[in-house]
């Protein structure tokens, strides 16, 4: 096969001459994780709230709740991507849509990838949280309010602190998941990780180094969150349930 | 003064959008199979005693669980067809491209497949595939007449709901330049610059399309679960 493997591409001055094609690389991989980082944090507290949601006696909030988490699931991510980057500035208000428009194209990017992503995510989140409020013993409830707890008190002391020990293992698959969902962006010229690789391609003209190293940074983003989780999971692991101490 | 909505370039471009509709559901009913064929091979080679098959079937669906989409739909657009044309000798006319990613779409989605049909075949108690050798099958007979049949009874509305995310993932095919549903409805917003009138439709239309099927998934679930 006639194809020439040149590793050493990384290390060569890149065509705008400020940089080397591993610094390209290197840049791709930190806006990867500074934008999956700050979208998990976003999905966390708005997936804790409607999660939460979810599940009180209120059917306008349980069905508002609901209404949110059916909208973020039942559209593509992409499609979502594309509504918060090109639909929503021309939808707000001019003056706020015009700040938006004139404020520096990397931080418009971001901006819309970073609560696409949070948001796209929350809706997830939001079942998992929903899912380990009611897999709770229905005594512990009912002990909070037996006890003189009002509801909210209830779920403060009672409930949520199970809950939130409960859904660690189950957040660690949506926590890869938004790493690897965050690839998505490039279609709006984010330069994330897998934009870089596809920018590599057309500079250096040597594909499959690019792709290799993009794919295996991908594989390395992912070995390390599952490790980390691993770590946390053991440490918060409810004692007396499965995967308990 | 906010944004004046003008909806008219959708009913001259419905043809269109319908071709490319038709794209992504048959992306999505090739991916499907595919999938559930190879991924039921994978799921059956993982939890095989031999180790090489076993090896090969978790490294299989690690790698591709461990790698976005994106990437691997750009691998197959961009990469793969070039490795072919050169090992094979192709024309240089051939345009594998778009074939190919298809071929990778259904080769990722086998992968969350294949992880959904092992934990339907772990579901099965152990009884029954020792029934099954104790009656005199082999490994394949049992596998085909008693295990497969009992764990996807159990994993059907699973594999719908994986069905459901797939045909949302489709729209990423974006980046291939395969002209699905999303690529189509894009297109026409660009040409009339009526980009948020058709990013809304195409919004609508795939919550529309997705919010009805996982209801009837729900639906499903409740009639024939075991009460």
């Amino acid at each position: 096969m006639g194809y020439q493997w040149n590793w050493g591409v990384f290390l060569q001055p890149s065509a705008t001459g400020d940089d080397t094609y591993l610094g390209w690389m290197f840049a791709g991989f930190k806006m990867t994780i500074a934008l999956s980082l700050s979208a998990w944090i976003l999905a966390l507290l708005l997936g804790a709230l409607v999660g939460v949601l979810r599940t009180v006696p209120n059917k306008t909030l349980a069905g508002i709740a609901s209404a949110y988490v059916e909208l973020f699931r039942n559209i593509p991510l992409l499609v979502q991507l594309f509504i918060w980057y090109f639909v929503l500035p021309e939808l707000l208000p001019v003056s706020i849509g015009d700040a938006f428009k004139q404020s520096n194209p990397v931080m418009q990017q971001f901006l819309a990838s970073m609560v696409c992503l949070g948001l796209f995510t929350s809706a997830r989140v939001a079942e998992q949280v929903r899912a380990g409020i009611n897999s709770l013993p229905r005594g512990q409830k009912n002990a909070g309010l037996a006890l003189g707890l009002t509801l909210p008190q209830t779920y403060r002391h009672v409930m949520l602190p199970m809950a939130f020990r409960l859904v660690v293992p189950p957040l660690t698959s949506e926590f890869l998941n938004i790493f690897k969902n965050s690839a998505v962006c490039s279609t709006i010229g984010l330069l994330e990780l897998a934009a870089q690789g596809r920018q590599l391609v057309d500079y250096t003209a040597q594909p499959f180094e690019s792709f290799i190293a993009v794919t295996i940074s991908y594989i390395i983003i992912n070995v390390t969150v599952m490790s980390l989780m691993h770590k946390f999971e053991k440490r918060i692991a409810v004692p007396g349930y499965i995967g308990g101490k | 003064m906010t944004y004046e909505f003008d909806w008219s370039s959708i009913p001259g471009s419905l043809p269109f959008l319908w071709d490319g509709m038709k794209i992504s559901l048959e992306i999505t009913a090739q991916a499907v199979v595919i999938g559930i064929v190879w991924g039921t091979l994978l799921a059956m080679m993982r939890l095989s005693s031999i180790k090489p098959l076993s090896w090969f079937a978790a490294g299989y669906v690690n790698l591709f669980r461990a790698v976005p989409l994106v990437m691997v739909l750009l691998w197959f657009f961009l990469i793969v067809p070039k490795f072919i044309e050169t090992l094979f000798n192709f024309p240089p006319g051939a345009d594998l491209r778009l074939s190919s990613a298809m071929m990778g779409f259904a080769l990722f989605e086998s992968a969350y497949y294949s992880e959904i049909i092992r934990a339907g075949i772990q579901s099965v108690p152990k009884g029954q595939i020792s029934a099954a050798y104790a009656l005199g099958m082999t490994y394949f007979q049992a596998m085909r007449l008693v295990v497969l049949p009992q764990a996807f009874r159990n994993m059907v509305p699973l594999l719908l709901t994986q069905g459901i995310i797939l045909f949302q993932d489709t729209s990423l095919v974006y980046v291939s330049a395969l002209a699905d549903f999303f690529g189509a409805a894009y297109k026409v917003g660009d040409r009339d610059g009526r980009l948020v009138e058709m990013l809304l439709f195409a919004g609508a239309v795939y919550f529309v399309i997705c919010f009805s099927a996982s209801q009837l998934v729900k639906r499903l679930q409740k009639k024939y679960s075991p009460a």
